[in-house]
Protein backbone atom coordinates (compact mmCIF):
# COMPACT_ATOMS: atom_id res chain seq x y z
CA UNK A 1 0.00 0.00 0.00
CA UNK A 2 1.51 3.30 -1.04
CA UNK A 3 -1.20 5.98 -0.68
CA UNK A 4 0.69 7.70 -3.53
CA UNK A 5 3.72 8.43 -1.40
CA UNK A 6 6.34 10.91 -2.46
CA UNK A 7 6.09 10.89 -6.25
CA UNK A 8 4.23 14.17 -6.69
CA UNK A 9 4.36 17.72 -5.42
CA UNK A 10 2.32 20.90 -5.12
CA UNK A 11 4.20 23.53 -7.10
CA UNK A 12 1.86 26.50 -7.18
CA UNK A 13 -0.99 28.00 -5.19
CA UNK A 14 -3.39 30.77 -6.07
CA UNK A 15 -6.48 32.41 -4.70
CA UNK A 16 -8.83 35.36 -4.94
CA UNK A 17 -9.70 37.64 -2.07
CA UNK A 18 -12.03 36.00 0.47
CA UNK A 19 -15.19 38.04 0.99
CA UNK A 20 -18.91 37.98 1.68
CA UNK A 21 -19.79 39.52 -1.68
CA UNK A 22 -17.31 38.98 -4.49
CA UNK A 23 -19.31 40.98 -7.00
CA UNK A 24 -18.27 38.64 -9.81
CA UNK A 25 -19.20 35.26 -11.22
CA UNK A 26 -18.04 31.96 -9.77
CA UNK A 27 -16.35 31.20 -13.11
CA UNK A 28 -14.36 34.40 -12.87
CA UNK A 29 -13.28 33.49 -9.34
CA UNK A 30 -12.14 30.07 -10.62
CA UNK A 31 -10.21 31.66 -13.50
CA UNK A 32 -8.49 34.16 -11.23
CA UNK A 33 -7.43 31.47 -8.75
CA UNK A 34 -6.27 29.01 -11.41
CA UNK A 35 -4.28 31.62 -13.33
CA UNK A 36 -2.66 32.82 -10.11
CA UNK A 37 -1.60 29.28 -9.24
CA UNK A 38 -0.16 28.66 -12.72
CA UNK A 39 1.77 31.94 -12.62
CA UNK A 40 3.05 31.28 -9.11
CA UNK A 41 4.42 27.91 -10.24
CA UNK A 42 6.23 29.52 -13.16
CA UNK A 43 4.19 27.51 -15.66
CA UNK A 44 2.03 28.51 -18.62
CA UNK A 45 -1.66 27.68 -19.01
CA UNK A 46 -0.78 25.40 -21.90
CA UNK A 47 1.34 23.27 -19.56
CA UNK A 48 -1.79 22.16 -17.71
CA UNK A 49 -3.27 18.90 -18.96
CA UNK A 50 -5.45 17.86 -16.02
CA UNK A 51 -8.20 19.32 -13.85
CA UNK A 52 -9.80 18.27 -10.55
CA UNK A 53 -12.61 19.96 -8.67
CA UNK A 54 -15.61 19.02 -6.51
CA UNK A 55 -18.74 17.38 -7.89
CA UNK A 56 -20.48 20.34 -6.21
CA UNK A 57 -18.43 22.95 -8.09
CA UNK A 58 -20.47 24.87 -10.66
CA UNK A 59 -17.53 25.72 -12.91
CA UNK A 60 -17.40 23.68 -16.09
CA UNK A 61 -13.95 22.43 -17.06
CA UNK A 62 -14.31 23.49 -20.69
CA UNK A 63 -15.43 26.99 -19.72
CA UNK A 64 -12.40 27.24 -17.46
CA UNK A 65 -10.07 26.05 -20.23
CA UNK A 66 -11.24 28.58 -22.80
CA UNK A 67 -11.01 31.42 -20.30
CA UNK A 68 -7.60 30.58 -18.84
CA UNK A 69 -6.04 29.30 -22.07
CA UNK A 70 -5.59 25.67 -21.09
CA UNK A 71 -5.35 24.04 -24.51
CA UNK A 72 -5.68 20.30 -23.93
CA UNK A 73 -6.88 18.33 -20.93
CA UNK A 74 -6.52 14.57 -20.76
CA UNK A 75 -7.54 14.15 -17.12
CA UNK A 76 -10.71 15.76 -15.70
CA UNK A 77 -12.19 14.37 -12.49
CA UNK A 78 -14.27 15.46 -9.55
CA UNK A 79 -14.41 14.42 -5.90
CA UNK A 80 -17.59 13.49 -4.03
CA UNK A 81 -18.80 14.40 -0.51
CA UNK A 82 -18.40 18.18 -0.51
CA UNK A 83 -15.90 19.51 1.99
CA UNK A 84 -15.26 16.05 3.42
CA UNK A 85 -13.66 15.24 0.09
CA UNK A 86 -11.56 18.42 -0.02
CA UNK A 87 -8.25 16.61 0.35
CA UNK A 88 -9.45 13.96 -2.09
CA UNK A 89 -8.82 16.50 -4.85
CA UNK A 90 -5.11 16.19 -4.11
CA UNK A 91 -5.38 12.39 -4.18
CA UNK A 92 -7.01 12.57 -7.62
CA UNK A 93 -4.35 14.94 -8.93
CA UNK A 94 -1.49 12.90 -7.45
CA UNK A 95 -2.94 9.68 -8.87
CA UNK A 96 -3.22 11.23 -12.31
CA UNK A 97 0.38 12.42 -12.27
CA UNK A 98 1.84 9.28 -10.66
CA UNK A 99 0.14 7.07 -13.23
CA UNK A 100 1.20 9.18 -16.19
CA UNK A 101 -2.37 10.05 -17.07
CA UNK A 102 -1.48 13.74 -16.81
CA UNK A 103 1.65 15.82 -16.28
CA UNK A 104 0.33 19.02 -14.69
CA UNK A 105 -3.00 19.00 -12.87
CA UNK A 106 -4.80 22.05 -11.54
CA UNK A 107 -7.10 21.61 -8.53
CA UNK A 108 -9.70 24.35 -8.13
CA UNK A 109 -12.72 25.26 -6.02
CA UNK A 110 -14.58 28.55 -6.44
CA UNK A 111 -18.01 29.74 -5.33
CA UNK A 112 -20.12 32.59 -4.07
CA UNK A 113 -21.21 30.65 -1.03
CA UNK A 114 -22.26 33.76 0.89
CA UNK A 115 -23.64 36.12 -1.75
CA UNK A 116 -25.08 33.25 -3.80
CA UNK A 117 -26.48 29.96 -2.57
CA UNK A 118 -25.70 29.61 1.13
CA UNK A 119 -25.03 26.14 2.52
CA UNK A 120 -26.11 27.08 6.02
CA UNK A 121 -29.70 27.88 5.11
CA UNK A 122 -32.50 25.31 5.39
CA UNK A 123 -32.47 22.93 2.46
CA UNK A 124 -35.45 23.00 0.17
CA UNK A 125 -35.58 19.24 -0.08
CA UNK A 126 -33.79 16.11 0.96
CA UNK A 127 -30.89 15.16 -1.19
CA UNK A 128 -31.72 11.89 -2.92
CA UNK A 129 -29.77 9.62 -0.57
CA UNK A 130 -31.51 11.20 2.41
CA UNK A 131 -34.94 9.98 1.42
CA UNK A 132 -37.64 11.21 3.76
CA UNK A 133 -35.85 10.20 6.93
CA UNK A 134 -34.67 13.54 8.29
CA UNK A 135 -36.09 16.83 7.10
CA UNK A 136 -39.66 16.12 8.16
CA UNK A 137 -38.41 15.75 11.76
CA UNK A 138 -36.69 19.14 11.72
CA UNK A 139 -33.19 18.30 10.44
CA UNK A 140 -33.16 20.97 7.77
CA UNK A 141 -29.73 22.63 8.11
CA UNK A 142 -26.19 21.22 8.22
CA UNK A 143 -25.81 22.57 11.77
CA UNK A 144 -28.77 20.49 12.99
CA UNK A 145 -27.77 17.42 11.00
CA UNK A 146 -24.24 17.39 12.42
CA UNK A 147 -25.30 18.36 15.94
CA UNK A 148 -27.29 15.14 16.36
CA UNK A 149 -24.00 13.29 15.89
CA UNK A 150 -22.01 15.61 18.22
CA UNK A 151 -24.49 15.44 21.09
CA UNK A 152 -23.63 11.84 21.92
CA UNK A 153 -19.93 12.79 22.09
CA UNK A 154 -20.75 15.63 24.49
CA UNK A 155 -22.80 13.27 26.62
CA UNK A 156 -20.22 10.47 26.78
CA UNK A 157 -17.31 12.75 27.66
CA UNK A 158 -19.23 15.36 29.69
CA UNK A 159 -18.47 18.31 27.42
CA UNK A 160 -20.32 21.59 27.42
CA UNK A 161 -20.56 24.06 24.59
CA UNK A 162 -17.82 26.12 26.27
CA UNK A 163 -15.39 23.28 25.54
CA UNK A 164 -16.08 23.72 21.83
CA UNK A 165 -15.65 27.45 22.31
CA UNK A 166 -12.05 26.95 23.37
CA UNK A 167 -11.33 25.74 19.84
CA UNK A 168 -13.01 28.77 18.32
CA UNK A 169 -10.97 31.12 20.47
CA UNK A 170 -7.77 29.57 19.08
CA UNK A 171 -9.03 29.69 15.48
CA UNK A 172 -9.90 33.35 15.85
CA UNK A 173 -6.56 34.05 17.53
CA UNK A 174 -4.77 32.61 14.51
CA UNK A 175 -7.04 34.45 12.09
CA UNK A 176 -6.41 37.71 13.94
CA UNK A 177 -2.77 37.72 12.82
CA UNK A 178 -3.38 36.41 9.29
CA UNK A 179 -4.00 39.31 6.86
CA UNK A 180 -5.61 36.82 4.46
CA UNK A 181 -8.34 36.01 6.99
CA UNK A 182 -11.81 37.53 7.04
CA UNK A 183 -11.46 37.85 10.81
CA UNK A 184 -8.00 39.47 10.62
CA UNK A 185 -7.54 41.70 13.63
CA UNK A 186 -10.67 40.41 15.33
CA UNK A 187 -9.86 37.87 18.06
CA UNK A 188 -12.56 36.74 20.48
CA UNK A 189 -12.72 35.64 24.10
CA UNK A 190 -14.53 32.62 25.48
CA UNK A 191 -17.12 35.05 26.86
CA UNK A 192 -17.73 36.35 23.34
CA UNK A 193 -18.28 32.76 22.24
CA UNK A 194 -20.65 32.04 25.09
CA UNK A 195 -22.65 35.18 24.36
CA UNK A 196 -23.16 34.25 20.70
CA UNK A 197 -26.64 32.91 19.98
CA UNK A 198 -27.63 29.30 19.92
CA UNK A 199 -27.82 27.78 16.47
CA UNK A 200 -28.61 24.26 17.72
CA UNK A 201 -29.31 24.09 21.43
CA UNK A 202 -27.44 22.81 23.43
CA UNK A 203 -24.69 21.90 20.99
CA UNK A 204 -23.67 24.70 18.64
CA UNK A 205 -23.59 28.47 19.00
CA UNK A 206 -23.06 30.87 16.13
CA UNK A 207 -19.31 30.99 16.77
CA UNK A 208 -19.03 27.20 16.47
CA UNK A 209 -20.07 27.42 12.82
CA UNK A 210 -17.75 28.03 9.90
CA UNK A 211 -18.11 31.15 7.83
CA UNK A 212 -19.97 31.39 4.59
CA UNK A 213 -17.60 32.93 2.07
CA UNK A 214 -17.13 33.99 -1.53
CA UNK A 215 -13.83 33.14 -3.16
CA UNK A 216 -11.73 30.82 -5.26
CA UNK A 217 -8.59 28.79 -4.59
CA UNK A 218 -6.39 26.60 -6.77
CA UNK A 219 -3.17 24.62 -6.66
CA UNK A 220 -0.96 22.85 -9.18
CA UNK A 221 0.25 19.25 -8.85
CA UNK A 222 3.04 17.72 -10.91
CA UNK A 223 5.87 15.20 -10.49
CA UNK A 224 8.63 15.75 -7.95
CA UNK A 225 11.15 15.57 -10.79
CA UNK A 226 9.49 18.42 -12.64
CA UNK A 227 8.87 20.36 -9.42
CA UNK A 228 12.63 20.70 -8.90
CA UNK A 229 12.91 22.78 -12.07
CA UNK A 230 10.12 25.17 -11.12
CA UNK A 231 10.00 28.41 -9.20
CA UNK A 232 8.79 27.43 -5.71
CA UNK A 233 10.29 25.31 -2.94
CA UNK A 234 9.20 21.70 -3.49
CA UNK A 235 6.26 20.61 -1.32
CA UNK A 236 5.84 16.87 -1.70
CA UNK A 237 2.60 14.95 -1.38
CA UNK A 238 3.86 12.31 1.05
CA UNK A 239 0.52 10.53 1.14
CA UNK A 240 -3.02 11.18 -0.05
CA UNK A 241 -6.13 9.12 0.54
CA UNK A 242 -9.85 9.06 1.09
CA UNK A 243 -11.70 7.39 3.96
CA UNK A 244 -15.18 6.13 3.25
CA UNK A 245 -16.74 3.51 5.49
CA UNK A 246 -19.89 1.40 5.15
CA UNK A 247 -22.96 2.83 6.91
CA UNK A 248 -21.37 6.26 7.00
CA UNK A 249 -23.07 9.38 5.72
CA UNK A 250 -21.64 12.81 5.00
CA UNK A 251 -24.27 14.71 6.97
CA UNK A 252 -26.42 12.05 8.65
CA UNK A 253 -23.62 10.06 10.25
CA UNK A 254 -25.79 8.30 12.81
CA UNK A 255 -25.36 4.61 12.08
CA UNK A 256 -21.80 3.81 13.03
CA UNK A 257 -21.76 1.74 16.22
CA UNK A 258 -20.00 4.41 18.29
CA UNK A 259 -21.02 8.02 17.70
CA UNK A 260 -18.13 9.28 19.81
CA UNK A 261 -15.83 8.23 16.99
CA UNK A 262 -15.23 9.38 13.42
CA UNK A 263 -14.54 6.06 11.65
CA UNK A 264 -13.86 7.75 8.32
CA UNK A 265 -11.07 9.86 9.80
CA UNK A 266 -9.72 6.82 11.66
CA UNK A 267 -9.54 5.00 8.33
CA UNK A 268 -7.64 7.83 6.62
CA UNK A 269 -5.33 8.00 9.63
CA UNK A 270 -4.49 4.29 9.44
CA UNK A 271 -3.65 4.60 5.77
CA UNK A 272 -1.53 7.72 6.17
CA UNK A 273 0.50 6.42 9.09
CA UNK A 274 1.00 3.00 7.48
CA UNK A 275 2.07 4.34 4.10
CA UNK A 276 4.39 7.10 5.31
CA UNK A 277 5.84 5.45 8.39
CA UNK A 278 5.10 8.69 10.20
CA UNK A 279 3.44 8.90 13.61
CA UNK A 280 1.30 11.65 15.12
CA UNK A 281 4.43 12.98 16.83
CA UNK A 282 6.02 13.67 13.42
CA UNK A 283 3.30 16.11 12.36
CA UNK A 284 4.28 19.75 12.86
CA UNK A 285 1.02 21.41 11.81
CA UNK A 286 -2.49 19.98 11.38
CA UNK A 287 -4.97 21.67 9.08
CA UNK A 288 -8.31 20.21 10.10
CA UNK A 289 -11.54 20.79 8.19
CA UNK A 290 -14.10 22.26 10.56
CA UNK A 291 -17.51 23.14 9.24
CA UNK A 292 -18.34 23.05 12.96
CA UNK A 293 -15.95 23.21 15.90
CA UNK A 294 -16.66 19.67 17.24
CA UNK A 295 -15.22 17.94 14.18
CA UNK A 296 -11.80 19.18 15.25
CA UNK A 297 -12.24 17.19 18.47
CA UNK A 298 -13.17 14.01 16.60
CA UNK A 299 -10.26 14.35 14.19
CA UNK A 300 -7.61 15.11 16.83
CA UNK A 301 -8.61 11.82 18.44
CA UNK A 302 -8.96 9.87 15.18
CA UNK A 303 -5.38 10.67 14.17
CA UNK A 304 -4.06 9.83 17.61
CA UNK A 305 -2.88 13.32 18.52
CA UNK A 306 -4.61 12.68 21.83
CA UNK A 307 -6.62 9.85 23.35
CA UNK A 308 -10.29 9.10 22.81
CA UNK A 309 -12.29 11.69 24.71
CA UNK A 310 -9.20 13.75 25.51
CA UNK A 311 -9.48 16.47 22.85
CA UNK A 312 -11.21 18.74 25.36
CA UNK A 313 -8.16 18.76 27.62
CA UNK A 314 -5.69 18.72 24.72
CA UNK A 315 -7.20 21.93 23.40
CA UNK A 316 -7.69 23.56 26.81
CA UNK A 317 -4.01 22.99 27.62
CA UNK A 318 -2.95 25.13 24.67
CA UNK A 319 -1.52 22.36 22.51
CA UNK A 320 -3.17 23.53 19.28
CA UNK A 321 -1.89 27.11 19.38
CA UNK A 322 1.17 28.47 17.61
CA UNK A 323 4.01 27.39 19.89
CA UNK A 324 2.02 24.44 21.20
CA UNK A 325 2.66 20.74 20.64
CA UNK A 326 0.50 20.60 17.50
CA UNK A 327 -0.53 23.96 16.02
CA UNK A 328 -3.91 23.51 14.33
CA UNK A 329 -5.46 25.66 11.61
CA UNK A 330 -2.73 28.26 11.70
CA UNK A 331 -4.60 30.42 9.16
CA UNK A 332 -7.66 30.56 11.40
CA UNK A 333 -9.30 27.63 9.63
CA UNK A 334 -12.74 27.72 8.09
CA UNK A 335 -14.11 29.61 11.10
CA UNK A 336 -11.44 32.29 11.03
CA UNK A 337 -9.92 32.60 7.54
CA UNK A 338 -12.73 31.69 5.14
CA UNK A 339 -14.88 28.79 4.03
CA UNK A 340 -13.62 27.87 0.59
CA UNK A 341 -14.89 24.36 1.20
CA UNK A 342 -11.68 23.31 2.94
CA UNK A 343 -9.29 23.80 0.03
CA UNK A 344 -7.99 27.07 1.49
CA UNK A 345 -6.69 24.95 4.37
CA UNK A 346 -4.58 22.93 1.91
CA UNK A 347 -3.05 26.16 0.60
CA UNK A 348 -2.10 27.05 4.18
CA UNK A 349 -0.49 23.63 4.50
CA UNK A 350 1.65 24.41 1.44
CA UNK A 351 2.66 27.78 2.90
CA UNK A 352 3.66 26.15 6.20
CA UNK A 353 5.96 23.66 4.44
CA UNK A 354 7.46 26.45 2.32
CA UNK A 355 7.98 28.58 5.42
CA UNK A 356 5.88 31.48 4.14
CA UNK A 357 2.75 31.37 6.33
CA UNK A 358 1.58 34.47 8.18
CA UNK A 359 1.66 32.44 11.38
CA UNK A 360 4.66 30.34 10.49
CA UNK A 361 5.50 27.29 12.60
CA UNK A 362 9.28 27.19 12.71
CA UNK A 363 10.75 24.27 10.79
CA UNK A 364 7.42 22.74 9.76
CA UNK A 365 8.38 19.65 7.75
CA UNK A 366 5.24 17.48 7.82
CA UNK A 367 1.77 18.98 7.60
CA UNK A 368 -1.48 17.02 7.80
CA UNK A 369 -4.42 18.41 5.83
CA UNK A 370 -7.46 16.43 6.94
CA UNK A 371 -10.97 16.90 5.68
CA UNK A 372 -12.31 13.97 7.70
CA UNK A 373 -13.20 11.79 4.72
CA UNK A 374 -9.95 12.53 2.92
CA UNK A 375 -6.49 13.65 3.93
CA UNK A 376 -3.00 14.37 2.70
CA UNK A 377 0.37 14.71 4.33
CA UNK A 378 2.58 17.40 2.81
CA UNK A 379 6.34 17.39 3.27
CA UNK A 380 9.52 19.25 2.47
CA UNK A 381 11.13 18.23 -0.82
CA UNK A 382 14.84 17.58 -0.92
CA UNK B 1 -35.67 -17.44 7.87
CA UNK B 2 -36.19 -17.70 4.12
CA UNK B 3 -39.52 -16.30 2.94
CA UNK B 4 -41.21 -15.02 -0.16
CA UNK B 5 -40.35 -11.37 0.37
CA UNK B 6 -42.43 -9.18 -1.87
CA UNK B 7 -42.24 -5.99 0.19
CA UNK B 8 -41.09 -2.73 -1.39
CA UNK B 9 -37.87 -1.63 0.27
CA UNK B 10 -38.81 1.98 -0.34
CA UNK B 11 -42.44 1.78 0.72
CA UNK B 12 -42.71 -0.65 3.61
CA UNK B 13 -41.87 1.77 6.42
CA UNK B 14 -44.38 4.39 5.26
CA UNK B 15 -47.11 1.87 4.57
CA UNK B 16 -46.64 0.74 8.16
CA UNK B 17 -46.91 4.28 9.47
CA UNK B 18 -50.24 4.68 7.68
CA UNK B 19 -51.44 1.59 9.59
CA UNK B 20 -49.89 2.92 12.82
CA UNK B 21 -47.35 0.12 12.90
CA UNK B 22 -43.57 0.48 13.08
CA UNK B 23 -42.39 -1.71 10.21
CA UNK B 24 -38.74 -2.15 9.29
CA UNK B 25 -37.42 -3.85 6.19
CA UNK B 26 -35.97 -7.29 6.88
CA UNK B 27 -34.01 -9.28 4.32
CA UNK B 28 -36.20 -12.14 3.12
CA UNK B 29 -33.16 -14.36 2.71
CA UNK B 30 -30.94 -13.79 5.74
CA UNK B 31 -33.18 -11.84 8.13
CA UNK B 32 -31.02 -8.74 8.47
CA UNK B 33 -32.93 -5.62 9.57
CA UNK B 34 -31.93 -2.66 7.41
CA UNK B 35 -32.75 0.93 8.30
CA UNK B 36 -32.66 3.24 6.49
CA UNK B 37 -33.67 0.67 3.90
CA UNK B 38 -31.65 -0.15 0.80
CA UNK B 39 -32.44 -2.04 -2.40
CA UNK B 40 -29.90 -4.81 -1.76
CA UNK B 41 -29.05 -6.62 1.45
CA UNK B 42 -25.39 -5.88 2.23
CA UNK B 43 -25.06 -9.16 4.14
CA UNK B 44 -26.23 -11.60 1.46
CA UNK B 45 -26.97 -9.68 -1.75
CA UNK B 46 -30.68 -10.46 -1.77
CA UNK B 47 -33.12 -8.06 -3.39
CA UNK B 48 -36.15 -9.51 -1.58
CA UNK B 49 -37.52 -7.86 1.54
CA UNK B 50 -40.09 -8.58 4.22
CA UNK B 51 -41.53 -6.12 6.69
CA UNK B 52 -41.06 -6.82 10.39
CA UNK B 53 -43.18 -5.08 12.97
CA UNK B 54 -40.91 -4.00 15.81
CA UNK B 55 -41.69 -3.15 19.40
CA UNK B 56 -41.49 0.62 19.03
CA UNK B 57 -39.52 0.69 22.26
CA UNK B 58 -35.99 2.00 22.55
CA UNK B 59 -33.75 4.62 24.10
CA UNK B 60 -32.64 8.13 23.20
CA UNK B 61 -29.17 7.77 21.77
CA UNK B 62 -28.71 11.47 20.99
CA UNK B 63 -30.92 14.54 20.72
CA UNK B 64 -31.06 18.21 19.78
CA UNK B 65 -33.58 21.02 19.87
CA UNK B 66 -34.55 22.17 16.37
CA UNK B 67 -35.62 25.82 16.41
CA UNK B 68 -37.57 27.27 13.49
CA UNK B 69 -37.94 24.04 11.55
CA UNK B 70 -39.08 24.64 8.01
CA UNK B 71 -41.17 21.57 7.44
CA UNK B 72 -44.17 20.04 9.14
CA UNK B 73 -44.36 22.19 12.27
CA UNK B 74 -43.36 25.74 13.10
CA UNK B 75 -42.66 25.39 16.79
CA UNK B 76 -39.34 24.24 18.23
CA UNK B 77 -39.13 20.53 18.77
CA UNK B 78 -36.80 17.86 20.02
CA UNK B 79 -35.13 15.70 17.37
CA UNK B 80 -34.03 12.32 18.67
CA UNK B 81 -31.89 9.52 17.37
CA UNK B 82 -33.65 6.49 18.83
CA UNK B 83 -31.90 3.18 19.31
CA UNK B 84 -34.67 0.64 19.14
CA UNK B 85 -34.57 -2.48 21.31
CA UNK B 86 -34.00 -4.43 18.09
CA UNK B 87 -30.65 -2.64 17.68
CA UNK B 88 -31.65 -0.34 14.83
CA UNK B 89 -31.40 3.45 14.97
CA UNK B 90 -33.84 5.91 13.48
CA UNK B 91 -34.37 9.66 13.54
CA UNK B 92 -37.64 11.04 14.83
CA UNK B 93 -39.15 13.59 17.23
CA UNK B 94 -39.77 13.35 20.94
CA UNK B 95 -43.27 14.54 21.86
CA UNK B 96 -44.96 15.41 25.11
CA UNK B 97 -41.66 16.26 26.80
CA UNK B 98 -40.12 19.57 27.82
CA UNK B 99 -36.67 19.98 26.21
CA UNK B 100 -35.23 20.66 29.68
CA UNK B 101 -36.16 17.14 30.74
CA UNK B 102 -34.61 15.23 27.84
CA UNK B 103 -31.56 13.10 28.53
CA UNK B 104 -29.56 10.43 26.78
CA UNK B 105 -30.61 6.80 27.22
CA UNK B 106 -34.12 7.64 28.44
CA UNK B 107 -36.59 4.90 27.43
CA UNK B 108 -39.07 5.90 24.74
CA UNK B 109 -41.99 4.34 22.89
CA UNK B 110 -43.46 4.99 19.48
CA UNK B 111 -46.62 7.04 18.89
CA UNK B 112 -48.22 8.08 15.64
CA UNK B 113 -48.90 11.73 14.87
CA UNK B 114 -51.07 13.17 12.14
CA UNK B 115 -49.92 16.58 10.91
CA UNK B 116 -52.02 18.16 8.18
CA UNK B 117 -52.99 14.73 6.92
CA UNK B 118 -49.43 13.35 6.94
CA UNK B 119 -48.82 10.61 9.48
CA UNK B 120 -45.40 10.12 11.08
CA UNK B 121 -43.94 7.74 13.65
CA UNK B 122 -42.75 9.73 16.64
CA UNK B 123 -41.79 8.95 20.22
CA UNK B 124 -42.64 9.83 23.81
CA UNK B 125 -41.02 8.89 27.10
CA UNK B 126 -42.10 5.38 28.08
CA UNK B 127 -45.02 5.52 30.49
CA UNK B 128 -44.67 3.70 33.79
CA UNK B 129 -46.14 0.24 33.50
Amino acid sequence: MTALGGQTAIVGIGQTDFSKHSGRSELQLACEAVRAAIDEAGLRPSDVDGTVTFTQDANDELALMRSVGIENVRWASRTPFGGGGASGTIEHAAAAVASGAADVVVVYRAFNERSGQRFGQPSTGNRPAGGGWYRRYGLDTPAKMYALWFQRYMHEFALTNADFGRYTVVARKHAATNPNAWFYGRPITLDDHQRSRWIVEPILRLLDCCQESDGGVACIVTSVARAKDLRQPVVTIEAATQGNVINGDVTFNYYNPDLTRFPEAEYTARQLWASTGLTPNDIDVAMIYENFSPVVFYQLEAYGFCGHGEAKDFIAEGNIEIGGKLPVNTNGGLLGEAYIHGVNNILEGVRQVRGTAANQVHGAAHVLCSAGRSAVVLGKGS
Amino acid sequence: MESLGGVSWEGAFWEGVELEKLLLTRCAKCGRLQHPPSPMCPSCGSLDWDAQEVSGRGRIHSWIVSHHPTDGFDESRVVVLVELDEGVRLVSNLRECDPDEVDNDMPVEVMFVDTDGVKTAQFRLTRQQ
